[in-house]
């Protein structure tokens, strides 16, 4: 049976990791392979690397922190957070990433999922949308979630399907850093909507978030990031505490 | 040393780094010729079959004589579809034809919630046993060795092959389709033994020992899986 996943976000700038991090020995753990390395043994089942990185040389920092990662782990590794171009993707996929999720850069040229997907697979491409609600529908924003793209997350999903994307990655702005749950009712709804895998993101606080993600959420693997790094174990209790009320779970 | 084959389907980066992590003398051919010395062949590959019309000709030549000769083929992925006669997603380009068969479309199963493609962890389910070395040859799996049925890997797929005699571990989704087969010296996965952590890196340490190929000192030097 296909298990549900767990994936881990690393929030990298100029080769470190720079958000939640700030837990006893983490806060000198900043180095994205140790942390990587770390989530393997502990059982995590993909990593996604999110470069904020802003200067000029963003590039070759991000493929330094990608090769990095991928010599430790031999998992699934995404890149996301500045894939604008075709030559950003294939510098991404060329050190060592598997898939390469496009957000701002889906949204304004639609055409980059389908030639992607042609050129690497559609398991390559996800796309990545940040929602919130607004009155009855699920409002799409863009660049770091500061611009409203005028889009519904179930209408643009099912876009980005049909363009050839492999994943939708969904994050509740209304949720993100709150700790207080994924938002089930727009995972639900995206993931009713297409038939590809959609990773929930946004929210996650307990243990119980996750069950609740899976089963009403109807989401197909849950991404998070700073709830690793409350105790050493966590991502393997995670697992057990999802075994434990019958999620399938990759153990 | 081993030949991977670059034919265009996807990037190698991620088997290269596997490959290199195992200790493993492996080099990328230019030309079919440059296969002539190799003591195992790898034919990794990710996305749609028509990628594979690429090994037409020359290469298809080439490792078809390998085969002949009795050296050791792992197909990855699209690479072991490929071993298989054709596929239902490019009816018009032939498969090695090493394997009888015909790759067909995976069922999705909207009740369940069963989604295709099929991407994440699933198990193994072996349909016979593991061999006891990698290099044992009187019965049991070979590629298989070092693990147990319900071994989690990493799949993306929409198509696979069906469940024959040289399926040597199947996986379920909506249908049961095989995961790996091994007929001699045939070798193949539908899943990422490169993306799936100690269970993956335990096949392809396995396929390279069928190779006798040359593995780091520090890794093991004995038979074991």
């Amino acid at each position: 049976m296909l298990t549900k996943r767990i994936i881990a976000c690393l929030d990298v700038r100029d080769g470190q990791v720079v958000k939640g991090v700030q837990f006893q020995e983490l806060r000198r753990a900043g180095d994205p392979g140790e942390l990587a390395r770390r989530y393997n043994v502990e059982g995590i089942d993909e990593v996604v690397i999110l470069d904020i990185t802003a200067t000029l040389e963003r590039r070759q920092a991000l493929a330094r922190t990608i090769d990095a990662v991928a010599r430790e782990i031999f998992l699934p590794l995404t890149v996301g957070g500045g894939i604008r171009s075709e030559d950003d993707a294939e510098a991404a996929i060329d050190a060592g990433a598997d898939k390469v999720s496009l957000n701002t850069a889906a949204l304004r040229s639609p055409e980059l999922i389908t030639t992607l997907a042609t050129r690497y697979g559609s398991q390559a491409v996800i796309v990545a949308i940040d929602a919130k609600r607004a009155d009855d529908r699920f409002a799409v924003f863009v660049r770091s979630g500061t611009s409203d793209a005028a889009r519904d997350a179930v209408e643009w999903a099912r876009e980005a399907e049909s363009r050839g994307a492999g994943e939708i990655l969904l994050t509740s702005m209304d949720r993100d850093g709150t700790r207080a749950g994924f938002d089930c009712e727009m995972t639900a709804a995206v993931s009713d909507a297409v038939d590809i895998p959609v990773i929930a993101s946004g929210g996650a606080g307990t243990f119980d978030h996750f069950t609740d993600v899976f089963t009403q959420g109807h989401a197909d693997a849950a991404l998070a990031a700073s709830i690793f790094h409350y105790a050493e174990s966590s991502v393997a209790d995670l697992k057990r505490h999802l075994q434990a009320h019958g999620i399938p779970v990759r153990l | 040393m081993i030949a991977l084959i670059d034919y265009g389907a996807g990037n190698l980066t991620s088997v290269r780094k596997a490959l290199t992590a195992l200790g493993a003398d492996f080099v990328v051919p230019r030309t079919p010729a440059e296969c002539d010395e190799a003591r195992g062949v790898i034919v990794p590959g990710v996305g749609h079959f028509a990628a594979t019309a690429a090994l037409e000709g020359e290469w298809r030549d080439a490792i078809a004589l390998k085969i002949a000769s009795g050296t050791p083929l792992l197909g990855i992925c699209l690479g072991l579809q490929w071993l298989f006669e054709g596929s239902d997603e490019a009816p018009n380009v032939r498969g090695l034809g090493a394997l009888p068969g015909r790759i067909v479309r995976l069922r999705g199963d909207a009740e369940h919630r069963l989604k295709i493609p099929h991407v994440g962890w699933n198990a193994l389910e072996f349909r016979g046993p593991a061999a006891t070395t990698a290099t044992d040859t009187n019965g049991g799996s070979q590629l298989l060795c070092g693990l147990s049925s319900g071994a989690q890997v990493y799949f993306t797929h929409s198509y696979a092959a069906p469940v024959t005699d040289a399926c040597v571990a199947a996986t379920s989704h909506a249908e049961t389709f095989a995961a790996v087969v091994e007929r001699d010296n045939i070798f193949g996965v539908q899943f990422h033994p490169e993306k799936s952590s100690d269970a993956g890196l335990t096949i392809l340490r396995n396929f390279l020992r069928v190779c006798g190929s040359q593995l780091r000192v520090s890794l093991d030097g004995g038979q074991g899986c």
